[in-house]
C-alpha cells in the first residue's frame, strides 16, 4: 500500500513538476490545445472540399459528415467542362487563363522591380535614402480603394478598361513598397565581406549582385514572389471594378457569380474553389519552411 | 531538389559538373511536360465543352507580350539615360556641349511627354495653344509616325505600330549612342544605386504617387456621374468644402453617418488586432519548443492564411446561412444537447439548471439578419484569417532569441510570467512594432472580407470606412465626395502612425 502510494507521489512529481525541461502535463495541455487550434484553422477549409462532393440533391443538409453520402465528382465535371446535356459550357479554365496571364506578368515585374531597389538601399548611403524608405512605408497607408477610385478613371481616360493590360497596370505596383521593405531587411541580414572579397578580386558591382546577393536571397525572393502573386492572385475588388465583361473575368470574379445564389450553386463554387486552392495552398505549404527566415530574419538582425 | 535558380549558393563556386547541376532542372522541366501533356490529354475529350481556346491564349500572349516589350525597352532607353549622366563624362569642351544638349533634349521630351500625359489624364488641363501641341509633340510621335508610314504605303494598318515603334527605337538608340561615343567613362560612387532605383521608382511615381495626386485635385471637385466623372467637373475650395461637410453632417454612403461609420472602423480594427496579436502570440509560444508533430502542427496552423482570401470569405458567407451553415448546425446541435442533459438530470442539484440555462441562451442565430451577429460574423472570419501571419512573424522572432536569456532569468528565480514580460517582449519588439502598425493599417483598410461576407448589410451596419468609400464610388458614383472621404481616411491613419512611431520609438533600427 505504501510503495503504491510512493509510486503515485512520483508520479505526480514527474508529471507536474519535472525538473528539466517541460513537465508531462504541460507537454500534453500544450498538444491538446495545439489540436484544437488546428481543428479550427483547418475544419472551415475541410466543409468546402465536404460541400464540392455533395451529391446535388443533397445539398441543403444539416449534416456535418467530413465525406458525404453518396460522395460524386459531378460537380468537377461540370465546373470542369461544362454541361453539355443542359447546352451549357464551362469558363472555368477561361478564368483561370485569365488571372494566370495577369499574375504572372505582376508577380515577376514587381519583384524584379523590388530586388533591384531594395539592394540599393540596403547597400548604398544615398542621398535621399530614407527620405525614400520612409515614403515606401508611408504608401502602406493609402486605403487600397483610394489609389482605385483615380487609377479607375485614369484607365478609362486610356481606354483601358475591360482590358488585362488595365489590371496588369493596376496591379503591379501595389506591392513594390512592402516588397522592398522585406527585402531590404533580408540583405542586411547578409555580410558585406562577402561582397568585398569579390569586389576585391575583380567583380563588378554588378556582378556582386547577380552571383552573390540574388542566390544567398532565392528564400526571400521566393516569398516575395509567392506573397506579391498571392496578393494579385486573390484579388477581388479591383478586378471588379476594372474588368466589366464576363470573358475578361478572372477566377474571384467568375467564381462569385456561383457564389451569389445560395441554392443553385453552392455544389459548382465548392468544386471551383477547392480547384483553384489546391495548388495554391500546396505550394505556398510547401514553401512555409522557408516563411520565417523569408519574411522576418530582416527584422530581428542581431 | 530544386531548379537551379532557386537552388543556394553560385554556381562559381560549386565544383560539380555542367550536366549533374542542370539534371534536377531538367526532371522538373521534363515533369512540367509530363502534366502538360496528361492535363491536354484529359481535357481535350471534353474541350468542346470549355470555352477558352487557342486563339484567346494567342491573341492574350501578343497583346501582353508587346506591351511588356514596349515598356522593357522603353526602361531601357531612360536605364541608360541615367546610366550616362552618373557613368559617362564628356571628352572635352565641344563634346561637352553636344552631350549636354542631347542630353537635354533627352531629359526635355521626357519632361514634355510626362506632362502631356497628365493632361490626357486629366490632371491638369493644356488646353488647345500653340504650346501644348508642342508639349504633346513627343506623346503624339507614335500615333503620327504610323500615320505618316500609312501614308507613304511604306506599311500596312496592322503592321504600322510596329514599324513606328521600331523606328523610334532605332533614333533613340543613335541618340544614345552618340552621347556614349562622345564620353568617357567616370567613377562614380552612388551612381548604381540611382540606376537600381529608378525603374521601381518610375512605377511608384505613375502608380501610386500621380494617382495621389490626382486623388488630392478630385477631392476638391464636384466630379460624379453627372459631370462625367473628370470631364465637365469644375475644381474649386468651395466643391472641396462642400465635400467635406457632407462628409462629416451627411450620409457616407447610403444612410450610415461618418463618426458611427469611424466608431465601428476602430472597433473593428482593436479587436482584430488584439485577437490576431494575442492568438498569434500564444500559438507562437506553444510551438516554440522542441517536440513531436511540431512541423505539422505549423503546417496545418498556417492553413487559413493558404487559403485564397476570397474563397474563405465567399465560403463563410454561405457557412452563416442560418439552416444550412455549419455554425448555426453546431449551435443547433448544442442546444438539443444542453436540453437533452437538463431533461436527464432534471433539477439535480445546480447542474439541470445551469443546462437549463445554457440550452435558453445558446442556440442559433441570425447572422445575416441581426446587425451585432452580422458584425460578429465578419470578425470570426477576419480574426480567423488574420492569426497564422502574426503566428509565423512572432514565431520567427522567437526563435532568434537565445535560450542563454530564459536560463540566466531561471537561475535568478524569475517566473515564467516574469521573464515573458521582461525578456521576451522586450526582445520581440523591433519585429512586433513594425507588425502591429502594418496591421492597424491593414485592418483599418481592409474591407475585401466585409465585402464579400456581408457587402456591408444589412443596412450598412457591418460597413466600416473604406467598404463605405468603394460604395460611394462605384455604386453611387460621388467621385468628387471619394475622394475627400479618401484623403481623410488617409490622414487619419497616418496620424495614428506617427502617435504610434513616437510612442513605440520607431523604425530606427530598420531605416539605419
Amino acid at each position: 500500500m505504501n510503495s503504491v502510494l510512493t509510486v503515485l507521489k512520483r508520479f505526480y512529481r514527474w508529471f507536474f513538476f519535472r525538473a528539466r525541461g517541460d513537465s508531462p502535463f504541460k507537454r500534453l495541455l500544450i498538444h491538446l490545445g495545439l489540436i484544437a487550434a488546428c481543428i479550427i484553422a483547418v475544419y472551415p477549409v475541410l466543409r468546402v472540399v465536404t460541400i464540392s462532393l455533395r451529391p446535388n440533391d443533397t445539398l441543403l443538409t444539416t449534416s456535418l459528415r467530413i465525406i458525404p453520402e453518396n460522395a460524386t465528382l459531378d460537380n468537377y465535371k461540370e465546373v470542369l467542362f461544362g454541361a453539355p446535356e443542359k447546352n451549357r459550357k464551362s469558363d472555368f479554365f477561361l478564368w483561370l487563363w485569365n488571372s494566370l496571364s495577369i499574375v504572372m506578368v505582376t508577380s515577376i515585374a514587381s519583384v524584379t522591380l523590388a530586388a533591384t531597389s531594395a539592394y540599393a538601399f540596403s547597400r548604398f548611403r544615398f542621398p535621399g535614402r530614407n527620405a525614400g524608405l520612409i515614403f515606401l512605408f508611408t504608401t502602406q497607408m493609402i486605403p487600397a480603394g483610394m489609389l482605385l477610385l483615380p487609377l479607375f478613371i485614369m484607365l478609362a481616360k486610356l481606354q483601358m478598361i475591360n482590358t488585362s493590360l488595365g489590371l496588369i497596370i493596376a496591379y503591379s505596383v501595389s506591392s513594390v513598397p512592402l516588397t522592398i521593405w522585406t527585402l531590404k531587411g533580408y540583405y542586411d541580414t547578409i555580410p558585406v565581406d562577402l561582397e568585398e572579397a569579390a569586389l576585391i578580386d575583380g567583380a563588378s558591382r554588378l556582378r556582386t549582385f547577380t552571383q552573390i546577393i540574388l542566390p544567398l536571397s532565392s528564400p526571400a525572393l521566393a516569398i516575395a514572389f509567392l506573397f506579391s502573386f498571392m496578393g494579385g492572385w486573390s484579388e477581388y475588388l479591383v478586378a471588379r471594378v476594372v474588368l466589366q465583361k464576363n470573358e475578361m473575368y478572372t477566377w474571384p470574379l467568375g467564381i462569385f457569380t456561383y457564389a451569389q445564389q445560395f441554392t443553385v450553386a453552392w455544389g459548382k463554387f465548392a468544386a471551383a474553389s477547392v480547384l483553384i486552392a489546391i495548388p495554391v495552398m500546396a505550394l505556398f505549404l510547401y514553401s512555409s519552411k522557408w516563411l520565417i527566415s523569408g519574411l522576418t530574419l530582416g527584422s530581428v538582425k542581431g | 531538389m530544386l531548379p537551379f535558380f532557386i537552388q543556394k549558393g553560385t554556381g562559381a563556386m560549386e565544383e560539380k559538373n555542367g550536366l549533374r547541376r542542370f539534371l534536377p532542372t531538367f526532371l522538373w522541366l521534363a515533369a512540367g511536360t509530363a502534366v502538360i501533356w496528361g492535363l491536354i490529354r484529359l481535357i481535350a475529350p471534353y474541350s468542346a465543352g470549355i470555352t477558352l481556346t487557342q486563339k484567346i491564349i494567342v491573341a492574350r500572349i501578343t497583346e501582353v507580350g508587346g506591351f511588356l516589350i514596349a515598356l522593357l525597352v522603353g526602361l531601357a532607353a531612360i536605364e541608360v539615360y541615367v546610366y550616362q549622366i552618373f557613368f559617362r563624362g564628356p571628352r572635352d569642351l565641344t563634346t561637352g556641349i553636344i552631350v549636354r544638349a542631347l542630353q537635354g533634349l533627352f531629359g526635355l521630351t521626357l519632361l514634355m511627354s510626362v506632362v502631356a500625359f497628365f493632361d490626357l489624364t486629366d490632371l491638369i488641363r493644356l488646353g488647345d495653344g500653340p504650346l501644348a501641341a508642342v508639349i504633346r509633340f513627343p506623346i503624339n510621335l507614335p500615333a503620327t509616325l504610323q500615320r505618316a508610314l500609312i501614308n507613304a504605303s511604306f506599311a500596312s494598318k496592322s503592321s504600322a505600330g510596329l514599324w513606328s515603334g521600331l523606328l523610334l527605337v532605332v533614333i533613340v538608340g543613335i541618340l544614345l549612342a552618340v552621347v556614349q561615343a562622345l564620353t568617357r567613362p567616370r567613377s562614380t560612387k552612388l551612381g548604381l544605386a540611382y540606376l537600381l532605383v529608378t525603374p521601381a521608382f518610375i512605377g511608384i511615381f505613375f502608380l501610386i504617387l500621380y494617382p495621389f495626386a490626382f486623388e488630392v485635385k478630385l477631392a476638391f471637385s464636384n466630379a460624379s456621374l453627372g459631370t462625367q466623372a473628370t470631364k465637365n467637373a469644375s475644381y474649386g475650395l468651395i466643391y472641396g468644402w462642400q465635400n467635406l461637410v457632407t462628409l462629416f453632417t451627411g450620409n457616407v454612403a447610403k444612410e450610415a453617418k461618418f463618426f458611427e461609420v469611424l466608431g465601428r472602423t476602430v472597433l473593428w480594427t482593436v479587436i482584430n488586432v488584439t485577437f490576431h496579436v494575442t492568438g498569434g502570440m500564444i500559438l507562437a509560444l506553444m510551438l516554440n519548443r522542441p517536440m513531436k508533430l511540431r512541423g505539422l502542427y505549423r503546417t496545418l496552423l498556417v492553413f487559413p492564411w493558404a487559403i485564397p482570401t476570397t474563397i474563405a470569405a465567399m465560403a463563410f458567407r454561405n457557412e452563416f446561412d442560418s439552416r444550412y451553415g455549419f455554425f448555426n448546425i453546431i449551435l443547433r446541435n448544442l442546444q438539443s444537447w444542453f436540453a437533452d442533459v437538463a431533461s436527464h438530470t432534471g433539477s439535480w442539484l445546480v447542474i439541470g439548471d445551469a443546462f437549463n440555462w445554457l440550452a435558453q441562451n445558446i442556440g442559433p442565430v441570425s447572422w445575416k439578419q441581426d446587425p451585432f451577429w452580422a458584425f460578429v460574423s465578419v470578425l470570426i472570419v477576419n480574426i480567423w484569417l488574420g492569426i497564422p501571419f502574426m503566428m509565423v512573424i512572432i514565431l520567427g522572432g522567437l526563435q532568434s532569441i537565445s535560450h542563454e536569456y530564459y536560463e540566466a532569468a531561471e537561475i535568478d528565480g524569475a517566473s515564467p510570467w516574469q521573464s515573458f514580460w521582461n525578456i521576451t517582449i522586450p526582445l520581440l519588439r523591433p519585429v512586433l512594432t513594425p507588425a502591429i502598425i502594418l496591421g492597424v493599417v491593414w485592418t483599418f483598410n481592409k474591407f475585401d472580407v466585409i465585402y464579400l461576407v456581408t457587402q456591408g448589410g444589412p443596412q450598412e451596419k457591418t460597413d466600416i470606412l473604406v467598404s463605405s468609400m468603394y460604395k460611394a464610388a462605384f455604386q453611387f458614383y460621388r467621385y468628387g465626395f471619394t475622394a475627400m472621404f479618401a484623403l481623410v481616411i488617409f490622414l487619419i491613419l497616418f496620424i495614428f502612425t506617427l502617435v504610434f512611431l513616437r510612442v513605440s520609438g520607431g523604425l530606427k533600427s530598420a531605416t539605419e
